[in-house]
């Protein structure tokens, strides 16, 4: 059997912008999200959250709740199993279901202001929020800690009295709010600081920020007498909520089925798991559905924004601008349990750079907050935020082209990045060199305006999937994926399919599957779902492609050499092509039952080869001097997506990404009174970016191909979100002559800051 | 003889010691060797490690070839990667 590796047909799918397989569904209304779903005689559950940011629960007393009429379930600790500490990589970090269970819904104590201590399930909202008033909690107000610097502090206020810190000798014999202390080192560092012309120090702080998804939670249970559960959620990944409630609950995998609704936005927020099981247990108790949907008040109380931190940078450079040493110390809030992304903070902090001498530490801290999730590139905007505003410092100090400076100490083929490996192919460089390229480089600018530039780095990963394509009776194919899609997975199989296959893109129908109907996916996320998902789809038509080759042989009595696929159908070699006429796909499914049953194929693999992405971000900026507001005039995203499946929607990556960062830069932040309650759980005090706010993005698609994918993808979700941050700042220093330390730069801090310098009246 | 360095806090449990030569020629046999030489790590490497091999970066395999002259890195792992919470 031959096969080619174009199929020989005329038209390729892949790098075209092919109309979305789920777009009519969402323009029309269609489209279902978590909170769309309903079962007759569903039940609604409400939670009850703690008003105390930290307080030990005495007791819990539901029994004038449970004698309402109309509620039918109520559920509390004692309905969860308490589970041993131990660690395991679920969703984008590591986790401990100890924590896991406790931060669900609270066992000794409440440990923020929002965390879970009871839910009831009941057959209206209006009963299920009475009964919540008649649950009786009595706590033991305790002292709390909001910031990550002061729960490091000896004497602040523990959370966990069997929290030591991991990764110090010798161990401590103590417990504090310091989980975990972590380092790399390359090196030598204090030879690269003597060896230095130009050190420059800095420290930089950052807010907590939320991922801001616009679709809250939501889940749907049903639980039959026979334990069978049934679930519906919004989630970027329904096999881990699968996982994690089986074990909260002590469910047998295979008789819980989760399916994924279509998603409002992620970006990795939804990679744990919150309302699912209490929806589960509620169900469980009341044997009837249960529908859970968080008001926004609690997506911004009790899920997890990404950390706030405290950063301090020191760089060393040759005055001729070559970085020789760079040190790093990270301190990232945790939330109120261990596991900040603080690891990939310190990874990524120089990663963009070819240094010889490095040295990064970074702790993870918990404090009275909720539990941080993972939000785009996990720790790595905070980190390389205040490198790139370093970096940008030395430029103007040296006198250097910024991204000259950034050019001359990129990272490239064969430079060993400080956490250990050299990196493969990578397109950092064309990236810094897209940018010099555009229009927008060399476009005037006025007084109070800035330019801004920064580049970031992402690791981007694969893992397992599986995905299956089968051929219909009419030759149609349908695609079954088994991750959500978030951000152009059902378009971007689809392509590869068709082109795989050989059939036009509109024959190809695409659906996420739920967890009974195909194997194990790990989640959407780390930039992998379209990288790995690709992969699968090439193995499962690879599987077809050789099947019809064989069923061929078999019809044309036919010998393996003497056929090949291409062009959508298999194809007579030689003198046999005198005998017999190709066979198309749809061919072959007229007769599948004749020749051996159904046709298809499916991809079960452990995507490994996920090639870095890398991108450099430029941006224009306007400060009002008297408001001290900043005004984005104009924005250009360049990065390596290796190859673009569908560069629509990886232009929507990239601006997406760029969008949010403006946010984290210049707006968002969690803001806590003394009371150590958020005061501004709501889209009206916490400031997002709307589209008034912002101007196009512009993109530039840089392919640098990765090498260990079959079209060359890298994934490309995470890395926009990483540049943003120090471009902007960079821009504010440009357009105001500060440099701003801490984010956001919202009006109030940027027009102090004028005030300070007398740049404006006091 | 591959050379094998560990970064990060994994030397903490091998007394120090983060670069060693070794024979192995697979990703188990590396773990299994270094479990050997050093059972403090054992936990660790069953845990979740990524494995980055001549600079391609590994995670959850334990089948990946080694050659005798690669450079391998045993790191945490990426976030985003990692086993699925049932294996």
């Amino acid at each position: 059997m031959a096969d080619t590796a174009t199929n020989g047909h005329a038209q390729s799918f892949v790098g075209t912008r092919t109309i979305r397989p789920d777009g009519v569904d969402k323009v029309t209304g269609r489209a279902r999200f978590g909170a769309d779903f309903n079962l007759p005689g569903q039940l609604i559950g409400r939670v009850l959250r703690s008003p105390h940011p930290h307080a030990r629960i005495v007791s819990i007393d539901t029994s004038k709740a449970e004698a309402l009429p109309g509620v039918k379930a109520v559920i509390t600790r004692d309905d969860f199993a308490d589970q041993p500490s131990e660690f395991i990589p679920a969703g984008e970090m590591m986790m401990n279901y100890k924590d896991v269970v406790r931060n669900v819904m609270a066992r000794e104590k409440a440990l923020y202001e929002g965390h879970a201590v009871a839910a009831v399930a009941a057959t209206s909202t209006a009963i299920a929020r009475r009964a919540l008033k008649l649950i009786d909690v009595k706590y033991e107000v305790l002292p709390h800690v909001i910031d990550a610097v002061a729960a490091m502090q000896p004497g602040a206020p523990l959370l966990h009295d069997d929290l030591f810190t991991a990764g110090v000798e010798p161990k401590p014999d103590k417990p504090s709010n310091v989980a975990k202390r972590i380092e790399i080192k390359l090196g030598d560092l204090e030879a690269g600081f003597k060896a230095a012309d130009l050190v420059i120090e800095r420290e930089f702080k950052t807010a907590p920020v939320h991922q801001g998804y616009i679709e809250p939670h939501a889940a749907l249970a049903s639980v039959s007498e026979d334990g069978t559960t049934e679930l519906w959620c919004t989630t970027q990944g329904h096999f881990i909520v699968r996982a994690h409630c089986a074990r909260l609950l002590g469910l047998d995998m295979g008789k819980v089925r989760v399916t994924a609704t279509e998603i409002g936005g992620g970006f990795g927020g939804k990679t744990v798991v919150y309302l699912e099981p209490l929806a589960i247990a509620l169900s469980r108790k009341a044997k009837r559905p249960v529908k859970m949907v968080m008001s926004r008040e609690e997506v911004f109380k009790a899920s997890g924004p990404t950390s706030g931190a405290t950063v301090r940078v020191k760089m060393g450079v040759k005055k001729d601008g070559k970085f020789v040493a760079a040190f790093a110390e990270l301190k990232y809030q945790a939330g109120a349990f261990q596991g900040s992304p603080v690891q990939p903070g310190v990874f990524c902090a120089f990663a963009p750079y070819d240094i010889e001498n490095v040295h990064v530490i970074g702790y993870d801290v918990v404090s009275n907050r909720p539990k941080v999730a993972a939000y785009r590139a996990p720790g790595a905007p905070i980190s390389e935020y205040a490198v790139e505003s370093v970096v940008d410092e030395i430029a103007k100090k040296l006198d250097i082209d910024p991204v000259d400076l950034r050019l001359q100490n990129a990272a490239h083929e064969g430079t060993k990045a400080a956490y250990g490996p050299k990196f493969g192919p990578i397109g950092l460089e064309e990236t810094l060199n897209a940018i010099k390229k555009t229009e927008h480089w060399n476009a005037p600018l006025r007084k109070w305006q800035g330019r801004g530039v920064a580049s970031g780095f992402w690791f981007n990963i694969g893992g397992e999937t599986c995905a299956s394509l089968t051929v219909n009776e009419d030759g149609t194919v349908s695609l079954v994926a088994g991750t959500p899609d978030i951000g152009g997975l059902r378009a971007s199989l689809t392509a590869v399919a068709a082109d795989e296959l050989g059939v036009p893109y509109d024959k190809v129908r695409p659906i996420i599957g739920d967890t009974g109907s195909i194997g194990f996916n790990f989640l959407t996320g780390g930039s992998r779902s379209a990288f790995s998902g690709s992969m699968a789809i090439v193995e499962a038509a690879k599987q077809i492609k050789s099947e019809l080759c064989a069923r061929a042989c078999k019809l044309w009595e036919a010998k393996p050499e003497q056929v090949e696929f291409s062009g959508g159908a298999v194809r007579p070699l030689g003198a046999l092509a005198e005998k017999v006429k190709p066979m198309t796909i749809a061919d072959f499914a007229k007769v599948a039952g004749k020749t051996g049953g159904p046709i298809g194929g499916v991809g079960r693999i452990n995507a490994q080869g996920a090639g870095p992405s890398f991108g450099t971000h430029m941006v224009d900026l306007e400060v009002d001097p008297e408001t001290g507001r900043a005004t984005i005039l104009r924005y250009t995203v360049a990065q390596d997506a290796g190859r673009a499946l569908h560069p629509a929607y990886v232009e929507g990556q990239y601006q997406g990404g760029a969008v949010q960062g403006i946010g984290w830069a210049l707006n968002e932040e969690y803001i806590y009174g003394e009371d150590g309650k958020l005061q501004n759980a709501g889209f009206l005090d916490y400031r997002m970016p709307v589209a008034s706010d912002v101007p196009m993005i512009d993109t530039v698609l840089v392919e640098v191909a990765n090498p260990k994918h079959p079209y060359g993808v890298r994934g490309v979700g995470e890395t926009p979100i990483v540049p943003p941050l120090g471009a902007i700042a960079n821009a504010m220093e440009q357009a105001t002559g500060i440099r701003f330390t801490e984010l956001p730069m919202s009006p109030p801090r940027v027009l102090k800051a004028l005030k300070e310098k007398g740049l404006r009246k006091a | 003889m591959a050379r094998v360095v560990l970064v990060g806090n994994l030397a903490q449990l091998t007394g120090g010691v983060a670069e060693f030569e070794l024979s192995a020629t697979s990703v188990k046999q590396l773990f299994e060797q270094l479990t050997e030489l050093h059972p403090a790590l054992g936990p660790h490497l069953d845990e979740g490690i990524a494995v980055a091999i001549d600079g391609q970066i590994y995670q959850d395999t334990l089948l990946e070839p080694i050659q005798p002259d690669s450079e391998v890195y045993l790191l945490p792992q990426i976030a985003g990667g990692g086993t699925s919470p049932s294996s």
